[in-house]
């Protein structure tokens, strides 16, 4: 490859994408070509660098500078100053919360400094359409040397000795998963990647597809020849287009390089692979109906075992993560992987941050880590000032965790004991002002359409549920709703097939829980601590405070507020719909909820 | 694309290295351009071209890497050019031709070796 200076690395995920970084990349090879720079420095757009929140994201190497919301406008000034005269620009760098000064260096940010790549090791590194960059960061040495200088057995004991466990939800032991599927005696074997990823905002599996398509491709041909298996599939969603396009072509590429089809580095090991898209449902991505939807039939979960079989064929499904692991052990070891984590759960993972927190994105780091150093360090914190309540962990049959417990190490067993879960690493940090029972309700909405209905333990549990935790928003609750949901509940999870009904009740039982008070406040007092359930609280204006600027006055949908200028102003509450925009443009907090 | 083998996977990635290498930001050797507009009026980039070229020319040498920044503050010696090899101080180059560069580039850069008579004199140190 031709020498350059400076290679610019472009975030091009999809969150970036949407803010216009692929006009970006445009204009800054444009006016590279212009000044007549195109030879010394090169453009490069890579996947998810993880910090969405401030994309478009650009960092130029070798200096290793970080360049946060970089529009197309910026453009031409940025090639003046860094590219052509050498000097940094300021403006467009990172400020931490509540500070001044910029951070230059991508390392320096406290974001990044923190985590641990493993499953994103070529994060921000590599152009994901071009295989040979994969191949420059140690791709597809570690299937060389699985293939050239380890037996099947010998691949699977390093995966059972690494300590890796799923990355899509429940945990299993990969490497146990793999010796039973290893065991069975019946041919074609099939491996699968569940790249479903149905939780509500979440977007890990997405982003190792969209930046590092050959990693998962890499993995997925090791266990193939761990466990026998002749053919692979993606699953994953048409909501995905990106992901689908980068996988495609680098399927296809593997193919032209011979590390995938016949005869693979002319070990006599054949092993191929395609893309599923599935009906994009939650339960798609259980494995039961994610196998009955590829067979072709309607995706709905089936009694186990044994029947998460393909074809009725020895089957071992993980997910996009769990794979994009397994160069990793193979070529560095399992006892380097099983050094980091904790006693049980071994390695990184991957987290999406979303909700009230000012650093939102994507993080990998340690097993063991608390939470604390997640929300507080990582995540830099509660915007606004306000006060941490809670977080919810496990996508949306997860459960959430008081401030009491944000020193737990992070790890499969310590978040089940919570009574949350691991599940695929969704992390929705909320603040004060969000009712834990509202939060309930939520969840379970979400839930209840996304029951396949097959059971009726989940249908009608989860709707019951729905029913009384509404009723409790409503001011509508009545003594002994909260036992009777916790009745509910232990039923529901003893009785369901599949883990969409078995973990469903775990919204409500970990917020009955840890904010029971918060329920008892809502069923006896009628009234919501945290101001959100609209039929227990009322606006008021606080008559001391305000000023009289009308700003409210003009913006209330409903004309609820009246009083003369430069004068108090009140809601009349006949008209009040409770929409809270007074309460948000009031810049004297002069507005109150009772 | 023929089939690969093992070697040609290590082959490739050995091709990568440099590009690999720079995108770490890992290099033994760094070459700090000083270009900014006092810089580039008196032939900075010339300079820098000179740099890019006796590197395209060694494809065997990976861990250098060439890095522009602002003006130093000594407007009139410029071109400048700061050599900084691993566990040694910096040393600054003035008064730059492509003649002295290549010079330095194949004394310095490659061997290790100082040139004296092109650094900025003790003196402006105190
Ligand atoms: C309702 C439901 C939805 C699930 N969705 C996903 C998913 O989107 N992605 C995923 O990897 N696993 C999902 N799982 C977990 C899978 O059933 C399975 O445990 C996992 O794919 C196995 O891979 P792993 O061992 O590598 O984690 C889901 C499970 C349930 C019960
Ligand atoms: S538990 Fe719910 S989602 Fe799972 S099979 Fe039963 S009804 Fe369907
Ligand atoms: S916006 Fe606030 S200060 Fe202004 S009139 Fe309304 S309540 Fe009063
Ligand atoms: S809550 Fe909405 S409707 Fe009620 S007074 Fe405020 S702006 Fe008007
Ligand atoms: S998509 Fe650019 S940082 Fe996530």
């Amino acid at each position: 490859m031709k020498g350059y200076r400076t290679n610019i690395m472009v975030c091009a995920g999809t969150n970036c994408i949407s803010n216009k970084s692929w006009e970006v990349k445009e204009a800054l090879e444009a006016e590279i070509a212009k000044r007549g720079l195109e030879d010394e420095i090169l453009v490069v757009p890579t996947g998810c660098v993880g910090f969405c929140a401030v994309g478009p994201i650009i960092i130029v190497q070798p200096e290793g500078i970080f360049y946060q919301s970089v529009k197309v406008s910026d453009v031409s000034h940025l090639v003046e100053e860094h590219f052509l005269k050498g000097k940094l620009v300021k403006s467009l760098m990172y400020v931490p919360p509540g500070e001044k000064e910029p951070i230059p260096k991508m390392k320096d940010i406290v974001f990044f400094r923190d985590q641990r790549l493993i499953a994103l090791r070529s994060r921000g590194m590599i152009n994901p359409e071009r295989i040979e960059e994969y191949i420059g960061l140690d791709g597809y040495k570690a299937l060389a040397k699985a293939l050239t200088s380890m037996t099947p057995e010998e691949v699977i004991e390093e995966v059972k000795a690494s300590g890796l466990r799923g990355r899509g939800g429940a945990g299993f032991p990969t490497g146990l998963k793999w010796e039973s599927r290893k065991k069975a005696k019946d041919y074609p074997k099939y491996v699968i990647c569940n790249a479903d990823e149905g939780d509500p905002g979440a977007f890990m599996d997405r982003s190792i597809i969209e930046a590092d398509p050959h990693s998962v491709i890499e993995g997925m041909a090791i266990g193939a020849y761990a466990i026998g298996a002749s053919y692979g599939y993606i699953y994953t969603r048409v909501e995905y287009p990106l992901a689908i396009k980068r996988m495609e072509w680098a399927i296809q590429q593997a193919r032209e390089y011979g590390l995938l089809g016949e005869n693979i580095f002319g070990t006599g090991f054949n092993f191929n692979m395609g893309i599923f898209k599935g009906a994009g449902a939650f339960v798609c991505g259980e494995t039961t109906s994610l196998v009955t939807s590829i067979e072709g039939r309607a995706p709905e979960p089936r009694q186990r075992p044994p029947r998460t079989e393909l074809w009725n064929k020895p089957t071992v499904i993980n997910n996009v993560e769990t794979w994009a692991n397994v160069p990793a052990i193979i070529l560095e070891g399992a006892e380097w992987f099983s050094q980091i984590g904790t006693e049980t759960s071994k390695g990184t993972k991957v987290f999406s941050l979303a909700g009230k927190i000012n650093n939102a994105g994507l993080i990998e780091v340690p097993m063991g880590i608390t939470l604390r150093e997640m929300v507080y360090k990582i995540g830099g914190g509660i915007p606004n000032e306000k006060k941490f309540k809670a977080v919810q962990t496990g996508g949306p049959s997860g459960g959430c965790i008081p401030e009491s417990l944000l020193d737990l190490p992070v790890d499969y067993e310590r978040l089940t004991e919570a009574g949350a879960m691991m599940g695929s690493g969704g992390m929705i940090v909320m603040d004060e002002n969000t009712c834990m029972v509202d939060v309930a309700k939520y969840f379970l909405e979400f839930l209840r359409d996304e029951s396949c209905g097959k059971c009726s333990s989940c249908r009608e549990g989860i709707s019951a549920m729905l029913e009384i935790v509404t009723n409790i928003c409503q001011g509508k609750g009545r003594e002994g709703d909260i036992e009777f949901l916790e009745e509910l509940g232990a039923a529901v999870t003893d009785t369901s097939l599949c883990g969409l009904g078995q973990s469903a009740p775990n919204p409500v039982l970990s917020t009955i829980r840890y904010f029971r008070d918060e329920y008892e406040a809502h069923i006896q007092e009628r009234r919501c601590p945290a101001g959100v359930c609209k039929e227990l609280i009322q606006y008021s204006i606080n008559p001391e405070i305000c000023t009289g600027c009308l700003l409210c006055v003009k913006t209330c949908p409903n004309e609820a507020i009246v009083g003369e200028k430069k004068r108090p102003q009140t809601i009349n509450l006949d008209k009040c719909i409770k929409c809270g925009v007074c309460f948000e443009v009031c810049k004297f907090k002069a507005v109150v909820i009772t | 694309m023929s089939k690969i083998k093992p070697e040609d996977v290590d082959r490739i990635s050995e091709e990568m290295r440099r590009t690999i290498l720079l995108r770490e930001g890992v290099g033994r050797i760094r070459v700090i351009v000083h270009m900014d507009t006092c810089g580039i009026a008196a032939g900075a980039r010339s300079i820098m071209k000179v740099l890019m070229e006796e590197l395209e020319e060694r494809q065997e040498i990976k861990d250098v890497l060439l890095i522009t920044s602002g003006c130093a503050g000594l407007c009139n010696r410029e071109p400048m050019v700061t050599v900084e090899l691993e566990d040694e101080s910096p040393v600054k180059y003035v008064d730059l031709t492509q003649e002295k560069i290549k010079r330095i580039f194949k004394e310095h850069v490659m061997n290790g070796k100082v040139v004296t008579e092109y650094i900025l004199a003790t003196e402006t140190k105190g």
